[in-house]
């Protein structure tokens, strides 16, 4: 039998007075105003959005040709169909490569701080060009790559209408493939939909799942904001042999830390972690519940849960409702051009 | 050379804070992911406390050479201090949110 109409209202006010976040106490409707979308994209002064240059951008990070070997794309592994990863455990890069991380999403990366699992590079302007000059990523040559452009007709007169005076350049090839990035957008979801007002748009089990992440569960100690990470980096007791972050930055606290990725659309994304071992959203919340390795970078933050078993399954229906409604995704037509298996 | 102290809790250090006012030269507080200063000045000699005010911890650090010091985690409450014994200036952060920046001056 459904509850009635009386009972939900009831449930909802005796909530209202009643959640520990954090360290404060606050009502359902404030801690929902902690997660309101934000109503613009922020691109950096030093590169500013032109629907040109995002075009150029677009173009860029569907061709294959920016790869050594003219058959790998940053669209290869960063799908669009597959939530802008590629739905495998660890990516798959040049000569068919295993990679030693999973492809992260570039979902939302308009906000993020530092990219990349390690946090290696300070934005998405550097990232561009990591990947595409990593001999087993896309093994493309950066100091051959503005010639082989300039190769294409199309790619020549494009880049003079939106770089003028300046025209191919690596530079400028990473400046338009972040730009378009950075449009990479999660659409609206049913939990938008809830903070909103609609009452409506996630079920009861969801809603509660909504507070067990806010309090209980701590997630939102990390996977804070409309968009589910703070962008911090932590060791959250994966049992496997990568250190993460400290190969990059050698302090104890970042052995073994990865950064935090967004949620949004996250029940796309499986597997999941860095190491793509977790293989559902259930075994990511028993991960957190019990079953992390303990050792001195463990984050603080990662503690036994005792979630009961409606917790768990609570918490997976909340996270289903951070699903967007995502329009399809513009493929652009390539450029004609010589194609040569040189780098 | 930087010298670290020991991490005290918030209590310890309230208590201890007139033992220390003579060398303390400023309080930085690690607030809603943010310290509560982007800049600080202080002399040779004198100390900056880091306050953890936030729910959750932070690892406050600076890898600027001569000037450098490794807080460790922090918890929510902790406060740790660190003495400058050299001018110059220390490029601060911290480690689990590195959108988290600072500076601290240190002149003569």
């Amino acid at each position: 039998m459904r509850n009635p109409k009386w009972f939900s209202v009831f449930m909802a006010a005796a909530m209202l007075p009643c959640i520990a976040y954090g360290a404060q106490t606050m009502s359902l409707e404030q801690l929902k105003a902690l997660y309101t979308r934000p109503t613009s994209v922020p691109f950096p002064t030093d590169n500013p959005y032109s629907a040109e240059k995002a075009a150029l951008g677009e173009m860029l990070f569907f061709d294959p040709r920016l790869s050594g070997a003219n058959y790998i794309s940053c669209a290869s592994c960063h799908n669009p169909a597959l939530s802008w990863g590629d739905g495998l455990p660890r990516g798959i890069g040049h000569g068919m490569t295993v990679l030693g991380r999973r492809t992260p999403t570039i979902l939302n990366a308009a906000w993020a701080d530092l990219l990349m699992w390690d946090g290696r590079k300070a934005n998405l302007e550097e990232q561009a060009l990591g990947p595409m000059s990593a001999p087993v990523e896309m093994n493309q040559e950066l100091d051959k790559l503005a010639a082989k452009l300039g190769a294409i007709e199309g790619y020549r007169e494009r880049f003079t209408q939106v770089f003028p005076g300046e025209g191919i350049s690596v530079a400028n090839a990473a400046k338009a493939i972040a730009t378009y990035e950075r449009t990479i957008v999660s659409g609206t979801a049913p939990f938008d939909r809830w903070i909103a007002g609609d009452e409506k748009a996630i079920s009861e089990s969801a809603k509660r799942g909504f507070v067990v992440f806010n309090t209980k569960a701590n997630c939102q100690a990390c996977h804070s904001g409309w968009n589910f990470t703070d962008n911090s980096f932590r060791d959250i007791g994966l049992p496997d042999g990568d250190i993460g972050r400290a190969k990059i930055l050698d302090l104890p606290s970042m052995q073994h830390a990865f950064k935090t990725p967004t949620l949004r659309d996250v029940e796309r994304r499986a597997p999941y972690m860095h190491d793509g071992s977790v293989p559902t959203l259930l075994a990511v919340v028993e991960h957190y519940d019990h079953g992390f390795v303990q050792r001195p970078s463990l984050s603080e933050e990662v503690k036994p849960l005792h979630l009961t078993e409606r917790e768990k399954a609570d918490l997976v229906d909340f996270m289903m409702t951070l699903t967007g409604d995502n329009p399809p995704v513009h493929v652009p037509v390539l450029f004609a051009g010589p194609h040569t298996a040189q780098r | 050379m930087v010298r670290v102290a020991t991490v005290i809790s918030m209590a310890m250090a309230m208590a201890l804070t007139a033992a220390v006012a003579h060398a303390e030269g400023a309080t930085v507080y690690q607030e809603d992911k943010k310290f509560s200063e982007p800049e600080v000045t202080i002399k040779a000699g004198q100390s900056v406390v880091f306050a953890n005010k936030d729910p959750f911890t932070h690892n406050v650090y600076s890898k600027t050479a001569g000037m450098s010091f490794d807080l460790r985690t922090q918890k929510s409450g902790e406060s740790s201090e660190v003495k400058f014994d050299h001018t110059g200036e220390s490029e601060v952060q911290c480690a689990i949110h590195p959108q988290m920046k600072m500076k601290i001056k240190v002149t003569e």
